[in-house]
């Protein structure tokens, strides 16, 4: 096979494993061999690595990749990449709460059925559901509070970005123009010109708990976070139970069926138990300085319940609350009357937490798509809780 | 200089720079294919230095470019003198001259780092160096890609002006956001990571020639155990380098717990992780020593 062949066969290796490759990039490490020994094995890696790499996500891949193709190669034999495993995880039998019911939207087998009670009521059918528990809601409700859910209109506060735009009530002289302006007229500047920031929306950072405590409401937290991520310019999703997963690149998928289906088989620990801290431990490190910027308001869903180290959480918090400009906690328990923040996990996140805003009913999200608007452009002070 | 793998490698330990082979590869194909350089990697990991090396190694101008969110062409590429434009059409009204004379022209012409780098008159290829793309946003980066495809920018009043020589351009991301796929596409891109042990320890010797042997060692493996500890943000190479330079000034010949617990302000930027690590000081210690 010549060298050309196998930098195109190996090229469609790459690409079949997931690895975004353009040609282009194909044809420059094409070009590339003529500058290195084609014989040495390290330098084949390293320039094939260079140019046909882009993100360091990748590198492990490739990695496998090369070896596989580079060993098969030298032995001169055929190559057949195994398909990435895709298959969607098994679960114990026991398990009834998995994701496929959950996106399906067939009920658990031990959901119970709840009536709806009299719909001739002073009530329209329509504005008990706004007001009914997730937790209590019948199948045929189900389905429509999910559509509901995804229709919701997300608006999030702004902010003023660093960028100047042309602006008839700005601040700042837009002097590039006048003078471009003033050259037409005999060097004379006829009009002001003015500039102002840029507004733009912030970064929405969405952490939610999906584990056991939380199994009536997570089903439909899905859709809220698909619904946002559909509507809004940048926003970033995470779940977590025992450990944390990103779900946003699943989400932003159009088709709403595959994008919940994807992300529910990336996540492995539904239902299971809590580890609060560790997650947001997690978040932290490996996320906080790439997704904590320019102003993002972060949203915490969770009842609190947390089953490691309540101290952990509290350092998390903390240290959440320093790195965005707003933080919210969901939490579903809240909506009821005699609810109290006793859990000892939620009573160590108070302190660090702007607004503590029920997610029970669909009135409570949409009083939280409100809420987002309206967004002070100032950073509260840390005082403690400030919502209920 | 740079007419192989072999020879880039020892050009720039000649300049003090201890890279690993992937990293020479990557520069010798950039420096080959005249490609822009992306290098990411966490803060401190010498990827600034990377330029720095490449422009006193080349004998060319290290012209930089720091990027930050609303980063706009008036910054980078070029912006009109407007104080002296006024000044000439007041200057210029008393005069016969009707037209009020050419306010744009090179004269009133004030070039950014971007303009700089293609200016006709290099004698050679600059160094371009772009740092911290990730903190410009994303209207920025479509107008680098522009740029980076062509080298040439054009001012309406002025015409186009086109590079002479294709700029060496080195990229450079903290990752604090994705850069966009097409750009790095276009580009020799490398991910630098915490250097292995041996050759932190050379680029310590390097660069700190004050410490003793021994104590190199150490430092370096501490800083190595400490960056498999739970902590917000670990050490990088400069905060090694810094550290030990700190070190020389103590005058220690080794390390000692309380040294070691009152200087950890040099390798930890966050007080929850100093208040994390300090108790776990000696027993690192004892494990590197």
């Amino acid at each position: 096979m010549s060298l050309l062949e196998n930098v195109v066969l190996f090229g469609r290796l790459l690409r079949q494993a997931g690895l975004p490759l353009s040609p282009e990039q194909t044809r420059a490490f094409a070009r590339a061999l003529d500058w290195i020994d084609v014989g040495s094995r390290e330098q084949v890696f390293h320039a094939a690595r260079a140019l046909l790499v882009t993100r360091k996500e990748d590198l492990r891949l490739f990695a496998t990749v090369f070896e596989l193709f580079w060993r098969a190669q030298s032995r001169g034999t055929e190559l057949r990449l195994p398909r990435p495993a895709r298959a969607p995880r098994m679960r114990d039998a026991e398990q009834r709460f998995d994701a496929f019911s959950v996106l399906s939207g067939a009920p658990a087998d031990d959901d119970p059925e709840v009536e709806v009670g009299d719909r001739a009521g002073s009530f329209s059918a329509a504005e008990v559901l706004q007001h009914k528990d997730f937790s209590d809601l019948t199948p045929d409700e189900l389905d429509e509070v999910r559509r509901q859910i995804r229709d919701i209109r997300w608006l999030v506060s702004r902010r003023r970005s660093r960028r100047q735009v042309p602006d008839r009530r700005g601040a700042r002289l837009h002097l590039r123009r006048m003078l471009r302006e003033a050259a037409r007229h005999d060097g004379t500047p006829l009009r002001l010109r003015h500039l102002s920031r840029k507004i733009k929306e912030r970064p929405i950072v969405l952490l939610a708990d999906i584990s056991g405590s939380m199994e009536k409401y997570s089903r439909l937290l899905l859709h809220f976070f698909y619904g946002a991520i559909q509507g809004l310019s940048d926003v970033e999703c995470f779940v977590f139970g025992t450990r944390l997963t990103r779900i946003t690149h699943h989400l932003r998928v159009r088709n709403i069926e595959i994008a919940l289906e994807q992300a529910a088989n990336e996540i492995l620990d539904w239902s299971g138990g809590t580890r609060i801290g560790e997650s947001l431990a997690a978040f932290n490190r490996q996320w906080g300085r790439r997704v904590l910027r320019r102003g993002a308001v972060v949203i915490v869903v969770s009842d609190g319940w947390e089953r490691g180290d309540v101290s952990e959480l509290r350092r998390e918090m903390r240290y959440l609350s320093h790195r965005c400009h707003r933080l919210i906690w969901l939490n579903p328990h809240l909506g009821h009357p005699e609810y109290q923040p006793l859990v000892e996990g939620m009573a160590a996140a108070l302190p660090f937490i702007d607004d503590f805003l029920p997610v029970h009913n669909l009135r409570s999200l949409r009083d939280l798509a409100g809420a987002l608007a309206s967004l002070p452009e100032r950073r509260s002070r840390r005082a403690g809780a400030l919502g209920r | 200089m740079f007419d192989s793998i072999d020879l880039t490698d020892e050009e720039l330990a000649r300049h003090a720079y201890i890279a690993d082979a992937g990293l020479t590869t990557s520069l010798f194909l950039a420096l080959k294919m005249q490609r822009p350089l992306f290098l990411e990697g966490e803060p401190g990991v010498g990827k600034t230095e990377v330029a720095k090396v490449l422009s006193r190694a080349l004998d060319a101008p290290l012209i930089r470019l720091q990027c930050y969110e609303g980063l706009d062409v008036s910054q980078a590429v070029y912006e009109w003198n407007y104080p002296r434009q006024l000044l000439a059409i007041q200057a210029r009204r008393g005069a016969d001259d009707a037209n009020g004379g050419d306010i744009f022209t090179e004269e009133f012409l004030l070039r950014r780092p971007l303009l700089q780098a293609i200016d006709r008159g290099h004698e050679r290829a600059p160094v371009l160096l772009i740092d911290e793309l990730d903190r410009a946003d994303e209207e920025f980066e479509s107008f680098l890609l522009e740029l980076l495809s062509d080298f040439q920018v054009t001012i309406p009043e002025l015409g186009t002006i086109r590079a002479r020589h294709k700029p060496v351009t080195v990229i450079t991301s903290n990752r604090t956001r994705e850069v966009h796929d097409a750009l790095k596409r276009r580009c020799v891109y490398h991910w630098i990571d915490y250097p292995a042990l041996d050759k932190e320890i050379e680029i310590v010797r390097r660069k700190v020639p004050g410490l003793t042997e021994e104590l190199s060692r150490q430092v370096v493996a501490f800083v190595q155990a400490v960056r498999e500890e739970d902590l917000y943000k670990l050490p990088g190479v400069s905060e090694t380098l810094d550290w030990a330079e700190a070190l020389t000034h103590l005058d220690s010949k080794r390390l000692a717990p309380e040294i070691v617990e009152s200087t950890l302000g040099f390798l930890l930027k966050y007080q929850d992780d100093v208040d994390r690590l300090r108790p776990r000081c000696a027993k690192l210690i004892a494990e590197v020593s």
